[in-house]
């Protein structure tokens, strides 16, 4: 099991919820987890070719990763974020 | 006028403009507060599907969709994606910016442009979109639109999807970069529309394709009569024709005839509207001498009669952008303009005179004006 934390520009897939709980054993599968149970989700934070979305950051423990294909161990966090940007 | 609902898509969300009778409007909103609305639309074959281009500064592209007249709001099934590819420079869609109704026979489809330069249908009431190979994996696709060409600040584009009423094969596409695109085989294959139409920024200054036409649009009492925004003037093209006029040449010289888009007359195919905004030197893309107004040509481009009353005499420096200008189907005929400051302004006489319905919104990307 990974415990995913949710930005708030995602919250209103999770129903307000920060953290949930996705199964998978790459980031992508955990997305795709997600996605099943909060549909809509994974596109809004990576694109239709894999890539993750150019304002978005996506971080296994304190390590960022922008290859869904990485590993997760049983019991890593997955966290999502909105990077600085905008106006 | 009455009756008249205004579906207005904003930098940060969208709103609705209904008038309760006679002067008074009101403002219903926001909805999707934050959100780039690049376009707000209703399927006028049902009178109750709305769909809604959105996009965040964060977050991926995708599209709102409502079935009930917009009392509710669901995401799409399948957004508009291009097929997934292994080469490393696949596009992936940035958001989408233009929503078409399909043609009056073919409940259920729609039509989307979106950034990087694709077309998209939906079969389903813009439930699931498909990518269109006719046009995204149409072996002219690369020349149409170089990178190197460029676009709109927001990424370059397919802007518009244009559909004639006799025939849903037959249609229409104005790009950033490859100006309008003609097809006759409902999107399967298309070809360049540009004969005569300037594109002053490349060596031929009359390429076969290259043009930025800003908007395309057919007269709805004549439709093989057309009228375009270009980057480089205003022009008219009456099929079979292939070769467009230049009608802005006859546009005061100290106005000029650039703009974002043209809004044809529901009746009178020899009536239109443009908003023209500065396109001298470094391009400010405000209205000229910050004194906004509409022309108006009631002889197919021939003369244009300046429309100011009610806007400011001075120091207005709004412009109106491609979908925030339109008419109803009134008679007289309604016409709506959001502008880049974040204020509608309606005239209920043909453009004789103008006033301001809202104001204080966000810059203002969409304006459409249905039945309530």
């Amino acid at each position: 099991m990974i415990s995913v934390s949710i930005p708030s520009q995602l919250s209103s897939y999770t129903d307000g919820a920060t953290r949930v709980s996705a199964e998978g054993s790459t980031v992508g599968e955990v997305l795709d987890d997600l996605d099943r149970r909060f549909p809509g989700l994974k596109f809004r934070a990576v694109d239709e070719q894999d890539r993750v979305r150019k304002h978005m950051r996506i971080f296994v423990g304190q390590e960022e990763t922008r290859d869904v294909k990485r590993p997760l161990k049983d019991g890593e966090d997955l966290l999502i974020f909105g990077a600085l940007s905008g106006g | 006028m009455t009756d008249t609902q205004l579906l207005i898509g904003t930098r940060k969300g969208a709103w609705i403009l209904r008038n309760g009778g006679g002067q008074d409007w009101r403002l219903e909103g926001p909805l999707f507060l934050g959100q780039i609305i690049n376009h707000f639309v209703l399927d006028p074959r049902d009178g109750r599907t709305m769909l809604m281009a959105a996009s965040t500064g964060h977050l991926g592209p995708t599209i709102q969709r409502s079935t009930d007249g917009g009392r509710t709001w669901a995401e799409a099934k399948a957004p508009p994606a291009f097929p997934k590819s292994d080469d490393p420079a696949a596009p992936s869609v940035h958001h989408t910016f233009w929503l078409q109704p399909g043609h009056a026979s073919e409940p259920g489809v729609w039509w989307a442009g979106v950034s990087p330069p694709g077309l998209f249908r939906s079969a389903d009431g813009g439930d699931s979109w498909e990518s269109v190979a006719g046009m995204n994996a149409h072996p002219m696709h690369p020349k149409w639109f170089p990178p190197e060409a460029g676009g709109t600040p927001d990424g370059p584009m397919i802007n518009q999807v244009v559909i004639d009423p006799r025939d849903p094969a037959h249609m229409y596409l104005a790009t950033c970069s490859a100006g309008v695109l003609e097809s006759t085989d409902h999107g399967g294959d298309w070809r360049p529309l540009n004969r005569n139409v300037e594109a002053s920024f490349m060596p031929d200054p009359y390429p076969e394709y290259g043009q930025d036409s800003h908007y395309v649009t057919l007269a709805p009492s004549n439709p093989d009569r057309l009228w375009q925004q270009n980057h480089c003037g205003i022009y008219r093209l009456d099929r079979p024709s292939e070769r467009w006029e230049r009608i802005g040449n006859n546009m005061p010289k100290e106005v000029g005839d650039i703009g974002f888009t043209i809004v044809p007359h529901a009746t009178d195919a020899d009536t239109a509207w443009v908003f023209p905004m500065d396109g001298t030197e470094v391009w400010p893309r405000v209205s000229p001498s910050g004194r906004p107004a509409v022309y108006r040509t009631r002889d197919a481009g021939a003369s244009w009669e300046r429309q100011d009353r009610g806007f400011p005499a001075e120091q207005g420096w709004f412009t109106v952008k491609r979908q925030a200008f339109c008419g109803d189907a009134g008679s007289p005929q309604g016409l709506y303009l959001g502008t880049t400051g974040g204020e509608v302004w309606m005239s209920g006489d043909e453009g004789e005179s103008w006033r301001q319905i809202a104001a204080h919104l966000p810059e203002i990307y969409s304006v459409s004006a249905v039945p309530a």
